[in-house]
């Protein structure tokens, strides 16, 4: 797909806090976040529950509003973009259902194309390339006209993905997107990620809970902690002894050696 | 998208019954008039009857116009209902429109008899009780824009509706039980909804109403679409959603309200025929969903009115019960079919 050369950093974010304002009173849920994605990467955001890192996707995806600090996008201020501007940068698969289950793959995978499209929502030529490009990257050609009640959790995952792609942003933000499947389709769909991050130039960054896979397959993982936040690649953040600090050591520890945990007895 | 010439040829032979239950819903009717002679009044031939030419222009045809209009605006509204709120159930009730409608209705018709005493007799005719009515529905309306600004939950907005309705029922029920039975009917009668009795003049109003609620409804066709993924999804797709619910709200409650208003609550139309509609193009897209509609709605409302008519004798049923009685089994054939109703 089409290739970005630019030489800005595809996402930076300085001094970051995050979390909800209500009126006058104000819920910091993360504070002092600091990292920088380059353009074909793939990373992820892993923490213990509660700790911010779907709030965090969603202050990136500009779904809900920082806090302070800044966000940049190809070098340029998330807020000075404009909507539509905004939504051919970011796609976004959030751990949200689909409010209709009826629609088929392909309407579905269609969708991705409204930044593009006109006020009607007419498909150009180059929309259709753009999704058959997406089916084909994802290997979706038996199911496309398959309507989403019929599909796997797994398959539905995929078609999420499917029309993030057709969205054809130079970011993608996935919350979870590993949850509810099984060890195969979780490594399947991990595989998949870093396969479009690798292909397309795309920046791919995903929140997850499997911090053994992250390990061996993404190039850039944030670690979030209460107090302190760690960023790098995975043997940095190993050899940091950062994955330590991640849970309570009388639960689990960590084994540098292999990259996994073990449950202390 | 590549199924674009098999949606247009689906349309064009819809638009087809529709001209077929147009006609046979103006040549049947209490008084029996042969279809040469219909067809010479329409095409401006020569009649056999003079008053059967006063009968089909001025009675027959607005009548099944209003049941055109009627029956492709409520069905319109419940389209764009049933995406708004994620629920496929939603209708023109579901907000309480038809409720606030009601309300107005009932306050006129009772409620002068209540307070005003004889100051009230003969002030309640057909256009003052449009006007209640339309006053009834834009206040639900604008209670209804202003908990949507608040609220950006639409499942409350749904209670919010219901609610409306009860409180509706409670002070009818309060106010029938001290008015005569005479206004009681009158309220009763005219909550039974109907498509006769409307002039050319209130016609075109009701026309105006309805092409600005569709007008609306065609500019949010691509919010519409992107609404199907969901909120989050449709404003990451660069959608401006409070624009684009105001939009929708605003062409609901012209289309519900309106017709409610000239016509009464009419149940079931804007429930069903979304539904129909999606079963049978198999599609989800508001670019097609919404003129196949427009045009089912119209076929069913005016299949409901000529049965409604009772051929060749001189009684009516109210039209609320046709549509019941049609509507409900087509809610749950799709159940039945569907196992679990999806839009």
């Amino acid at each position: 797909m089409n290739k970005k050369t630019t030489t800005h950093t595809a996402l930076k974010v300085n001094d970051l806090s995050i979390g909800y304002r209500n009126k006058n009173e104000i819920t910091v849920i993360a504070k002092e976040l600091d990292f920088q994605l380059e353009h074909g990467e793939l990373a992820a955001i892993v923490g213990v529950n509660g700790i911010g890192k779907s709030t965090l996707l969603r202050t990136l995806g500009n779904v809900q509003s920082k806090l302070s600090g800044s966000v940049q996008l190809d070098g340029k201020d998330l807020k000075k973009h404009s909507p539509i501007e905004l939504a051919s940068t970011i796609s976004v698969v959030l751990t949200e259902p689909l409010a209709s289950k009826n629609l088929t793959v392909l309407e579905l995978i269609a969708l991705g194309r409204q930044p593009y499209t006109n006020w009607i929502g007419r498909l150009s030529e180059t929309d259709k390339t753009k999704i058959k490009e997406a089916i084909s990257m994802i290997g979706l050609e038996n199911l496309k006209h398959k309507k989403c009640y019929e599909l796997s959790d797994g398959q539905l995952q995929r078609v999420m993905i499917a029309r993030a792609l057709s969205q054809d942003t130079s970011i993608i933000l996935l919350d979870e997107p590993t949850s509810h499947l099984d060890l195969h389709h979780k490594v399947q769909i991990l595989k998949l990620l870093k396969h479009i991050a690798h292909h397309t130039q795309k920046t791919i960054l995903f929140t997850s809970h499997e911090i053994e896979m992250t390990i061996q397959l993404c190039d850039k993982i944030l670690i979030m902690n209460k107090e302190s936040h760690d960023f790098g690649e995975p043997c940095e953040l190993i050899q940091k002894q950062a994955f330590e600090r991640l849970f309570p050591s009388d639960t689990v520890t960590f084994d540098a050696k292999t990259g996994s945990f073990k449950i202390k007895k | 998208m590549e199924n674009t010439t098999k949606y247009k040829t689906s349309l064009v032979l819809l638009l087809l019954a529709l001209v077929v239950c147009f006609i046979v819903n103006i040549s049947l009717g209490s008084v029996t008039i042969p279809f040469k002679d219909t067809f010479n009044a329409i095409f401006g031939g020569e009649l056999t009857n003079d008053s059967w030419k006063y009968i089909i222009w001025n009675y027959r045809i607005p009548k099944a116009f209003t049941a055109i209009f009627v029956g492709s605006g409520l069905a319109l509204s419940g389209l764009l209902m049933q995406t708004l709120f994620r629920n496929p159930l939603a209708g023109p009730f579901v907000l309480g429109i038809s409720s606030g409608a009601s309300l107005g209705a009932a306050l006129l018709i009772m409620g002068t008899a209540l307070f005003s005493g004889v100051f009230a007799i003969g002030i309640v005719n057909d256009l003052s009780l449009a006007i209640a009515a339309s006053i009834g529905s834009f206040l639900v309306l604008l209670v209804v824009v202003v908990v949507s600004y608040r609220i950006k939950d639409t499942m409350a907005l749904l209670i919010i509706g219901l609610m409306f309705g009860s409180i509706t029922a409670a002070i009818v029920s309060v106010l029938s039980y001290f008015t005569d039975a005479e206004k009681l009917q009158q309220y009763i009668y005219w909550s039974f909804g109907s498509v006769g009795n409307l002039t050319w003049s209130q016609l075109l109003i009701l026309l105006t109403i309805i092409v600005l609620g569709a007008i609306l409804s065609i500019l949010s066709i691509k919010p519409l679409n992107a609404l199907l993924l969901g909120e989050n999804y449709a404003r990451s797709l660069g959608i401006n959603m409070n624009m684009a619910r105001y939009k929708i709200i605003i062409a609901t409650g012209l289309l519900a309200g309106g017709i409610t208003a000239f016509a009464g609550p009419i149940a079931f139309i804007g429930l069903a025929v979304p539904h129909l509609t999606r079963q049978i193009f198999n599609t989800t897209d508001h670019k097609v969903l919404m003129p196949a509609v427009l045009v089912y709605g119209a076929i069913l409302m005016l299949i409901c009115d000529t049965i409604a008519q009772l051929p060749s004798s001189a009684n009516v049923l109210p039209i609320n019960a046709i549509t019941s009685i049609v509507g409900a089994p087509v809610v749950i054939w799709l159940l039945v079919r569907k196992k679990k109703m999806i839009f």
